[in-house]
């Protein structure tokens, strides 16, 4: 039972810390790039962007989408690493 | 064959589509009803939650209002996607493997405490209704704009069909309609955005068309040409926008946390087989709404740009009215675009300032683009579709948890707990059919405040549900004391925020009262810390959850069941 404790705790640490990493890349890329340092990023362009609009109204979104694959892919690999996996 | 006979066509291929899936996935148990029996494969979960979450707003108004707000309209397309973050890291997989059928359910049983259920399942009742007046409106609308019969008609044929396969199937039935109407939902939005691309820009992408350059001879970027012409009509900057920062930082924020908050959304998260399914179709559900939702700001700009060159004309002095083109003509009818010719010189002219003669509704953005393009009229057809597709959609889900939360959270689960099964899906598929009579009168009789109470919804959800649910899994210790009255302080103060600004005072609606410059749109995002506080203090002071409150929080944390 002991063993079974240590190894949960540390599965859900290593879920914590793989999940604030993700948000933080989240917070910078929206309310980061997108909003707080907007005029900042404006002075720089990206193809035919100021880039701080392009993260507002595109870069922001893929990702998103990108950080949550990312996700699902750690923790399948978190998963089977502490054998808490289903079936 | 005319534009008119063809939308007949088309919409009434999808109906009949939307029909026979609905007689294929009929619901046998309160398991199918609610949760589809939660074996929906991830992807096609993902594609209806979509179908789900992308209402008649998103479809038809959304790209308009990037359109006349610039950068600003980041505040939707991040607001509206951000969400989902949050949704797939921090609530879909617990919520999945805490394994019950809707929100109330889980905030009942978390914090052990009957109150706490009850007040979840009225703010649940409350956000749904809240949405869905405004969806049968939009199906309303959309009978009436393309098909010309009158708003009650459409209406009546929406609710019908929303009847057929939300009664019949619940949440099996809607989720397999979900995917078929994300299908056409998406096929009619892309086609005509493709469409104007190429025209402006040669780029196929319409996500790359908008940071392109013009093929007008010009050589300037659209956004660059955008800016200037901006500037000179008198308008702010097409790239900065007019709101301040820290209500567009409060603003997003409200809409991503309403978001993650929002019980029709988070549902959906119930009805995959496994934990690791939902992390997955939370992936796959995000994706799909970026494909709209990346499409909608270049569509806005391409719209934008199209709108002022056909009514001001290439050399920005106005268009004559006698060679307006057809489509102008064929709007005025529907007062969704109006010309005053003011200095008399018969000139259409369209600015920020005392030289502006039109007045544009921005839902023409979505609607007309097809025909400000010179589309064939198929697509304009197609375009009808996917608005009532997008409405239909997003009504079904919202009515199944209006239905769920009277026979599920409110009967079985609190005032008579011992129906059987068989009842209980009785109750179900009656509650549900109630709330499709009460959204379609007020889709007929839309009360003057649905456009007022949206911020309602994703400020209540951000205040009450998205608190309440993280704390729940986060942290192991916090108990029904801290809970409900974070819940209720945080509901009390944003909705005394919201009503006071929007019914009381409305007058005084501006930056200059706002507490700290943040306007009612925005005030879910400090109602939520003001939740997390208070709940945090209060926890401080009580008993810690009881053991196996703590141990069942435990057990949610891991995918593995015991």
């Amino acid at each position: 039972m002991n063993e079974h404790r240590g190894h949960a705790v540390g599965y859900w640490k290593a879920n914590l810390q793989l999940l604030l990493t993700l948000l933080l890349v989240w917070f910078a890329v929206s309310f980061g790039a997108g909003i707080l340092f907007v005029d900042f990023l404006n002075q720089f362009s990206f193809f035919g962007f100021k880039l701080g609009f392009w993260f507002a109204q595109q870069g922001a979104i893929y990702t998103f989408v990108v950080l949550i694959f990312v996700y699902v892919y750690k923790m399948n690999a978190l998963d089977k690493r502490f054998g808490v996996d289903e079936d | 064959m005319d534009v008119q006979q063809l939308t007949f066509i088309i919409v009434g291929l999808t109906f009949a589509l939307y029909i026979a899936i609905a007689l294929w996935a009929r619901a046998a148990s309160t398991n199918d009803f609610y949760v589809a029996s939660g074996g929906v494969p991830p992807v096609l979960n993902g594609m209806a939650t979509a179908a789900d979450w992308m209402s008649a707003a998103s479809f038809i108004s959304m790209a308009g209002l990037i359109s006349f707000m610039g950068y600003d309209g980041a505040v939707y397309l991040m607001g509206w996607t951000g969400g989902y973050v949050l949704l797939a890291l921090c609530l879909a997989p617990y919520l999945r493997k805490f394994g019950k059928f809707t929100v109330p359910d889980f905030i009942g049983d978390r914090y052990y405490s009957q109150t706490a259920r009850t007040v979840a399942v009225v703010c649940a009742i409350f956000i749904s209704f809240t949405y869905v007046a405004g969806q049968m409106r939009g199906v309303g609308v959309v009978f009436s704009r393309f098909l010309e019969v009158d708003i009650v008609t459409g209406v009546a044929i929406g609710m019908a069909i929303v009847f057929f396969y939300t009664v019949l199937g619940g949440m099996k039935g809607i989720t397999y309609t979900q995917v078929a109407q994300y299908c056409v939902m998406i096929f009619a939005y892309l086609v005509p955005a493709v469409f104007i691309s190429l025209m402006l820009t040669g780029h196929v992408l319409p996500q790359s068309g908008f940071g392109a350059t013009l093929t007008d001879g010009s050589d300037l970027y659209l956004l660059q040409k955008l800016d200037q012409v901006s500037v000179e009509l008198g308008f702010a900057e097409y790239t900065s926008g007019s709101k301040s920062t820290i209500d567009v930082f409060f603003i997003t924020c409200a809409l991503m946390v309403g978001t993650a908050g929002l019980p029709h959304v988070i549902v959906r998260f119930f009805t995959v087989p496994k934990v690791r399914d939902a992390r997955k179709s939370a992936g796959w559900a995000l994706l799909f709404i970026a494909v709209l939702y990346t499409t909608a700001p270049s569509l806005a700009a391409f719209a934008r740009i199209n709108m002022i060159d056909t009514i001001n004309g290439q050399n920005m002095q106005g268009t004559n009215y006698q060679q307006a083109p057809e489509w102008i003509k064929n709007w005025e009818k529907t007062g969704l675009i109006a010309w005053d010719d003011k200095n008399q010189d018969g000139k259409m002219f369209y600015a920020g300032d005392e030289r502006n003669e039109m007045s544009v509704d921005r839902d023409i953005m979505v609607l007309a683009n097809p025909e400000i393009a010179n589309l064939p009229s198929w697509v304009i057809a197609l375009v009808a579709a996917g608005g009532v597709a997008a409405a239909l959609s997003t009504s079904a889900g919202l009515l199944l948890v209006i239905s769920t939360s009277v026979s599920h959270d409110l009967l079985k689960r609190n005032l008579m707990p011992s129906i059987s099964e068989k009842a209980e899906l009785g109750y179900a598929r009656i509650a549900a059919a109630t709330a499709i009579v009460i959204a379609g009168w007020f889709g007929i009789h839309p009360p003057g405040f649905v456009a007022q109470v949206v911020a309602f919804a994703f400020g209540l959800a951000a205040s009450s549900f998205f608190p309440a649910i993280i704390m729940g899994i986060f942290s192991k210790r916090m108990n029904n004391i801290g809970a409900v009255s974070g819940m209720v302080t945080g509901i009390v103060f944003t909705a005394s925020y919201i009503v006071f600004f929007k019914f009381i005072a409305p007058e005084l609606n501006s930056a200059e009262y706002w507490l700290f410059g943040i306007s009612p749109e925005g005030i879910g995002t400090l109602g939520m810390l003001i939740n997390f506080g208070v709940a945090f203090t209060f926890a401080r002071f009580t008993a810690d959850a009881p053991h196996d409150v703590q141990h069942m929080v435990e057990n949610i944390r891991y995918p593995k069941s015991e």
